[in-house]
């Protein structure tokens, strides 16, 4: 069974770098998925499905995804669904409802306000309960752990992860690695700036997509994959789930003119470009990525709403979308964007 | 359904108990998982994909739990999502997992539910205090209270017919091996003196608190002619959400249920609920909503649901067998009660319920809902593909 055509037809976003303490997830939300649903041109009550990601220990809070609800305006009721993840899993689950051929349509969104705690103690609690957890390893420490083994293994330096940054964020590459380690062998400019927002995205299956957009962004692939938890399980230097959740979704059947990688250290950045089998001649991150803004939650629907604007806009014909979960790159999730129908 | 069939060829469920220190959170997952995948005749091996739900992080303290139980569930290699729709979840996840199967993506699909409440304190993280929001400070038993004595106003219902509920959904769960509480001395009169906690709700008409999981293995037609036993087969699965709180809201029957029953029914070729469906495993938390449930269902009239309850209908044996398993009000792992239901109401027309076995049961509902009565899940299943 060949899958049903579906494309992302519209996508808007908001990121607070490096925060928004004064507008809630609601008033975050909001703007976002009022200008989405506009762009689509598909009026709200017509939409099939609507899915969301976003977590409560960002907001500290439990349920945070029932007042968001408030910015969809669910009423009359609406089939809705929400994952615990990122939104970029919200828009795989969104893909899936709609191979199932009865509805046409879904609005996909996620937010998060990552700077209400602090993330790196935020993060120590999404690690193994009983042996992890406890030690309180930051996210900093553990990717620094995934970045020492890299060097270890040689080919890159710090420099090349400077580079990354100086491409992504600005700045001279030469001048960024002589600056003071937070944590060896990362420096600030290693970790993405942790942010707030929201992003929001609709997808549309076959003539719709046409009739709604002109270059729709059609999905040809998409594949997510789960390593192990435990880092000394992992050959933390390569990402196994990223190489084979982009072979699953046929990233190397055609040349790739951007890719969108939800990388939040620079050293992952490297890791994943290697994964996919991206060459020099790939644009990665033009938006600037996760190292411009992190918001969690977001960050990996972003990845997709930006390569999804590219082949919109006409500025790319062939894009990947990448998003990322867990300790240094546990999950990850690979999609093709193309323009041709 | 759309798409493609989905069966049902295994289930598991654990042991439920207000604490199972015997075993991890993976363990808890494990326990349930190879008792569906035995059911199945499969391993983990054989699994394409894996789907967890529960409800709040914090009812554990452990964020995003899907990262930490890859390993546990098998999962390494394979796609694995994290599904959250509040007290709905685990129908919502059975449900997501299915559409794995009917989209076509997956053969065999992996779906796990828990709560392991005793690693934290459920009671607190639902009592949390938001920024201008009303208060919810005693629980969700303090929530739902209020809409209870609306039913009641509105309905004219006896006082004592949660209390029948309450006696009822127990000596089902004394037939259920899996049932966290047993009370063979259960009665009306026990009901009646256990203490006033939330009126009209009295301690003995709540769901207990619970440690437990629940599992399902999905597959294609084709991946369920292999399977050892005789499959369940999805005929409908559907989602509603409407806002929490909005001026003239319904809250003691919901548009939203009543549009997903709607739907489901539609899909399953049901036009009269009472007499197409032989058992219903429905999610009822405290006592009063089962007769609120059958009306918004459309398995009574509107403001008649208590009378099938006062009549015994709803017992074993009777008409319409409601929660044969005991219900959420015996057994209450939050995240895993959606699942529980949808897996009760797979296991009856499998005909592998054993002691509080519907004698023959073809087709049954399975219901979940959550949040301030606004998420809604539901599946309806049958011992036939079509």
């Amino acid at each position: 069974m060949s899958p049903r055509e579906i494309a992302i037809v519209s996508y808007a976003s908001l990121l607070a770098v490096p925060g928004e303490p004064q507008r809630d997830e609601v008033e975050l939300l909001l703007p976002v998925v009022t200008e989405a649903v506009a762009r689509s041109g598909i009026p709200k009550r017509e939409l099939g499905f609507t899915v969301s990601g976003s977590c409560d220990y960002l907001g500290g809070r439990p349920f945070s995804f029932v007042m968001a609800l408030d910015a969809i305006g669910a009423w009359p009721p609406i089939a809705e669904s929400h994952v615990e993840m990122d939104g970029a899993f919200a828009l795989y689950e969104a893909w899936v409802r709609l191979q199932c051929g009865d509805v046409d349509s879904a609005l996909v969104y996620a937010f998060g306000r990552s700077t209400q705690g602090d993330l790196g103690r935020v993060l120590a609690q999404q690690l193994d309960p009983y042996t992890l957890s406890p030690l309180w390893p930051d996210d900093t420490a553990l990717a620094a752990l995934q970045a020492r083994a890299l060097l270890d293994r040689g080919r890159v330096s710090e420099r090349d992860f400077a580079a990354v940054a100086a491409r992504t964020r600005g700045g001279d590459a030469d001048e960024l690695v002589q600056r003071p380690y937070t944590v060896a062998p990362l420096r600030a400019h290693d970790r993405g700036t942790v942010a707030d927002g929201a992003a929001a995205v609709v997808l549309a299956a076959g003539d719709l997509a046409r009739k709604v957009c002109k270059r729709p962004a059609w999905i040809r692939g998409i594949d997510h994959r789960i390593e192990q938890h435990q880092l000394g399980q992992r050959d933390l230097t390569r990402s196994v789930s990223t190489a084979l959740a982009g072979e699953r979704a046929g990233v190397g059947k055609g040349p790739v003119d951007v890719a969108e990688l939800y990388a939040p250290y620079t050293h992952q950045e490297l890791i994943l470009r290697e994964a996919l089998g991206l060459g020099e001649g790939v644009e990665v991150n033009p938006s600037g990525g996760a190292l411009a803004a992190h918001p969690l939650m977001v960050a990996g629907l972003s990845r997709f709403g930006e390569a999804a604007e590219r082949i919109i806009d006409g500025s790319a014909n062939r894009a990947v979308a990448h998003a990322t979960s867990g300790p240094c790159l546990q999950q990850n999730l690979v999609a093709v964007l193309e323009a041709a129908p | 359904m759309s798409g493609r069939a989905c069966a049902i060829t295994g289930i598991g469920q654990t042991k439920h108990a207000s604490k199972r220190d015997d075993v991890s959170i993976a363990g808890l997952c494990r326990e349930a998982a190879l008792r569906a995948l035995e059911d199945a005749g499969l391993s983990f091996a054989d699994i394409d994909a894996v789907v967890i739900g529960k409800a709040p992080d914090m009812f554990e303290g452990v964020m995003m739990p899907e990262l930490y139980l890859a390993d546990a569930l098998g999962a390494v290699g394979k796609p694995m999502m994290r599904v959250h729709t509040a007290g709905s979840v685990g129908g919502s996840t059975a449900i997501v997992a299915a559409h794995l199967i009917s989209s076509g993506v997956h053969e065999r699909v992996l779906t796990v539910s828990f709560e392991k409440q005793s690693e934290s304190d459920a009671m607190w993280a639902l009592s949390h205090k938001y920024p201008f929001q009303p208060p919810l400070m005693a629980g969700a038993g303090g929530f739902f209270a209020p809409i209870v004595r609306s039913y009641i106003k509105r309905s004219g219902a006896p006082l004592d017919t949660g209390i029948a509920v309450a006696v009822k959904d127990r000596l089902h769960a004394l037939k259920n091996p899996y049932a966290h509480l047993t009370l063979p001395e259960i009665s009306n009169d026990m009901v009646k003196a256990s203490p006033m906690l939330w009126d009209p709700i009295r301690y003995l008409e709540t769901c207990p608190s619970s440690d437990g999981a629940c599992a399902l293995v999905l597959t294609s037609a084709q991946a369920a002619r292999r399977a050892p036993g005789k499959p369940a087969w999805v005929r409908g699965t559907s989602m509603r959400t409407e806002p929490a709180v909005f001026a003239g809201r319904d809250q003691v029957s919901p548009r939203a249920g009543r549009e997903c029953a709607a739907d489901v029914y539609r899909q399953a070729g049901v036009s009269n609920p009472s007499k197409q469906i032989d058992v219903a495993e429905i999610y009822v938390p405290f006592s009063w909503f089962e007769p609120m449930w059958l009306e918004n269902l459309g398995f009574a009239e509107v403001n008649q649901g208590w009378q099938k309850t006062m009549d015994g209908s709803t017992a074993l044996g009777g008409a319409l067998p409601i929660n044969p398993s005991g219900g959420v009000l015996s057994s209450n792992p939050i995240g895993a009660s959606g699942m529980l239901r949808f897996a009760e109401a797979a296991m009856q027309v499998r005909g592998q319920a054993g002691a509080h076995q519907v004698d023959g049961a073809r087709m049954a509902l399975g219901h979940a809902y959550g949040g301030a009565s606004q998420f809604f899940s539901m599946w309806i299943v049958s011992s036939e593909r079509e």
